[in-house]
């Protein structure tokens, strides 16, 4: 059922169609799940769009003015509307620094979950379709990392390349040793899914048929199983994100995340969070408040999405 | 068991492979002769096996070397400072339990009601929430503007042998309280969840209509047959849990300076402190092991199919 769904959605391309499908209508039955996807597709488009939108550029030294340090936001006695939502110990605009910092947490969220997504169905395709030593190999090694808590391990990753890599290089690298941290965190439930999926069509006949006629087992491994199993990987990968975005939150916030150079939201949490006792609570609860409304707006969508594509949980 | 070999292997290679371990010993003018005689006392001459062997037979009495940020035997680290995680660990798992498990059982009888409504929108803020959030807003409501309970620290602790525990002063529930709530509000909504939909479904079987036909109370129906019932998912998730707890407690720890082991643990990533993070590791996997262990001993108390001698079920249903 669901398989059909999403094939029919893909290639079709018929925008009526695609309109008149019960995926768009119990999209736009639910306020909610409407409202959520507005705020994902704003978080997403300011991020695109970063450097036009933000009001001022924090990251410009010549623009900054230490006199405007902690300026509360504009609805206060002491704030003004040039900052609206106040600025940081630097003088830089909360507002603007929330944009930059909510793309650089899309980014490496979004990376690490397509990291994942690829090292997942990738090994989990191989598990199911080829079965034997390799499935023995893969699985085992999933279930081994499934009983350690992702953050865990990709706190350790994180540190263990804090180790490897030079230290002139590490502002630089620490944004892809993130997202590889991130990513090899969490591909075990994408093999785990993947490899259930291809167990089942595996002994499907278009599958037999396309073995007779000899097309090569890795084609029919990504051009007809992995179509069929796409459905339930988009699922995950949209909760996924949510937790993508959560763990480099969090990991930013913990200190071994992106450099200050470059905050995402978790960095600025950190950064604001020293300011907490002496009365600035706009430097840190506005950036907790920006990750909290976009993490809950991706799972609130990721929710939905799964139901709508899972007749049986209706 | 292979877990347990397999993480030891990964921090043998973290500690053996990662750097040099003689440049983090001997100084920068060290000669060349003077860094193979070190290899050769070291044993890091020795084959790749044999290496292995050595440290986890070090591993196994408790021997992970010496940090190198606190120049102090890490064993000592780790054993000064377990007792503050667990207990900040023991504290969340039972609040946890306390309240998810109810409000679970409760949203799963009267799933129409709008006081069950409320409570399952109130759970998905809360599986939305990164723990290190809600640790700052309780801070900032509790700590700062209410200015009622402590922000940092464990209050005052008392040693009673080698355990240090913070449950005998009043400062100490005090710290307690904050931390424990923050690391168990997400576990708390995912018990909460689980238990809700368990009961959905068993709520839906036959043997409950049939318990309703002949005319038993709610309570029994309720308690006695469905929640039962539903315990086996449950605690497999719960056990698993406890782990993630530990894990999460880092996050905790760091949040409330807590004096435990993650904030250890974290420290020592910042500064590349292989040591500590290999004995962390190990000892952590240590800790899953032997929750999983746990977890298959409980199926058996509680579900009584599990069991082959009938007589010890008898004593043990009740």
């Amino acid at each position: 059922m669901l398989d059909e769904k999403t094939a029919a959605k893909a290639p079709s391309g018929f925008v009526h169609r695609f309109m008149d499908s019960d995926l768009v209508y119990s999209f736009l039955r639910s306020p909610v799940v409407v409202i959520s996807f507005i705020i994902t597709a704003l978080y997403f488009l300011s991020a695109a769009f970063a450097p036009w939108i933000a009001p001022h550029n924090p990251f410009d030294p010549a623009s900054l003015d230490l006199m405007e340090a902690f300026t509360p936001p504009a609805w206060t006695a002491d704030g003004s509307m040039k900052f609206i939502l106040g600025t940081d110990d630097q003088g830089r605009d909360i507002l603007s620094t929330l944009i930059f910092g909510s793309r650089i947490s899309l980014i490496v969220g979004f990376s690490a979950v397509l990291f994942s997504v690829v090292l997942g169905v990738g090994l989990g395709l191989l598990a199911g379709y080829a079965g034997g030593w390799a499935e023995t190999i893969v699985m085992r090694f999933a279930d081994v990392q499934l009983t350690i808590p992702a953050i865990l391990v990709a706190l350790m990753i994180d540190g263990i390349a804090r180790i490897i890599v030079p230290v002139e290089l590490r502002d630089e690298m620490s944004i892809y040793v993130l997202i590889l941290a991130i990513g090899v965190s969490d591909w075990p439930r994408y093999a785990r899914v993947t490899r259930g999926a291809t167990l089942v069509e595996r002994n499907k006949e278009y599958v037999s048929a396309a073995r007779v006629i000899g097309v090569h087992p890795i084609k029919i491994m990504f051009q007809h199983v992995l179509p069929n199993v796409m459905g339930p990987v988009l699922v995950m990968g949209t909760i996924g994100l949510a937790l993508a975005i959560i763990t480099e939150a969090t990991l930013s916030f913990l200190g071994v995340g992106v450099p200050p150079t470059q905050p995402s939201l978790g960095t600025l949490i950190r950064v604001g969070n020293n300011f907490l006792f002496s009365g600035e609570w706009w430097i840190t609860l506005f950036p907790s408040l920006a990750l909290v409304i976009l993490v809950l707006a991706v799972n609130l969508l990721g929710d939905w999405l799964r139901d709508a594509l899972n007749p049986r949980l209706r | 068991m292979a877990v347990m070999v397999v993480v030891a292997f990964v921090a043998f290679l973290m500690f053996n492979f990662v750097g040099d371990p003689v440049d983090n010993m001997v100084g920068q003018e060290a000669s060349y002769a003077d860094r193979e005689a070190m290899r050769d006392r070291l044993g890091l001459n020795d084959p790749f096996l044999v290496q292995f062997t050595r440290f986890a037979g070090n591993a196994v009495q408790g021997e992970f070397g010496i940090s190198y940020r606190l120049q102090r035997p890490v064993a000592d680290l780790i054993s000064e400072r377990m007792p503050a995680t667990l207990e900040l660990v023991m504290a969340s798992a039972i609040l946890a339990i306390l309240i998810g498990i109810p409000l679970g059982v409760y949203t799963g009888i009267r799933r129409d009601a709008l006081s069950s409504r409320l409570v399952l929108m109130f759970s998905l803020v809360g599986v939305s929430l990164p723990t290190f959030v809600i640790g700052i807003l309780l801070i900032y409501v509790f700590a700062v503007i209410l200015g009622v309970l402590p922000s940092f620290g464990r209050g005052e602790a008392v040693q009673l042998g080698w355990w240090s525990t913070g449950f005998l002063t009043v400062s100490g529930w005090k710290a307690i309280i904050l931390p424990s709530i923050t690391l168990a509000l997400f576990q708390m909504t995912l018990i909460l969840r689980l238990v809700r939909s368990e009961m959905l479904e068993v709520m839906r079987t036959d043997y409950i209509k049939f318990a309703r036909a002949r005319g038993l109370s709610d309570r029994t129906i309720n308690f006695g047959h469905a929640f039962k019932n539903t315990l086996v998912p449950v605690i497999t998730i719960i056990g698993l849990n406890v782990g993630s707890l530990i894990a999460f407690s880092i996050i905790t720890e760091t949040v409330f300076q807590w004096p435990g082991m993650g904030f250890l643990f974290i420290q020592a990533v910042g500064f590349a402190d292989v040591p500590v993070m290999a004995a962390y590791l190990v000892l952590v996997a240590l800790v899953f092991v032997g929750i999983n262990l746990l977890v298959d001993i409980l199926y058996f108390v509680v579900d009584p199919r599990l069991r082959v001698d009938r007589s010890v079920a008898m004593g043990g249903d009740e």
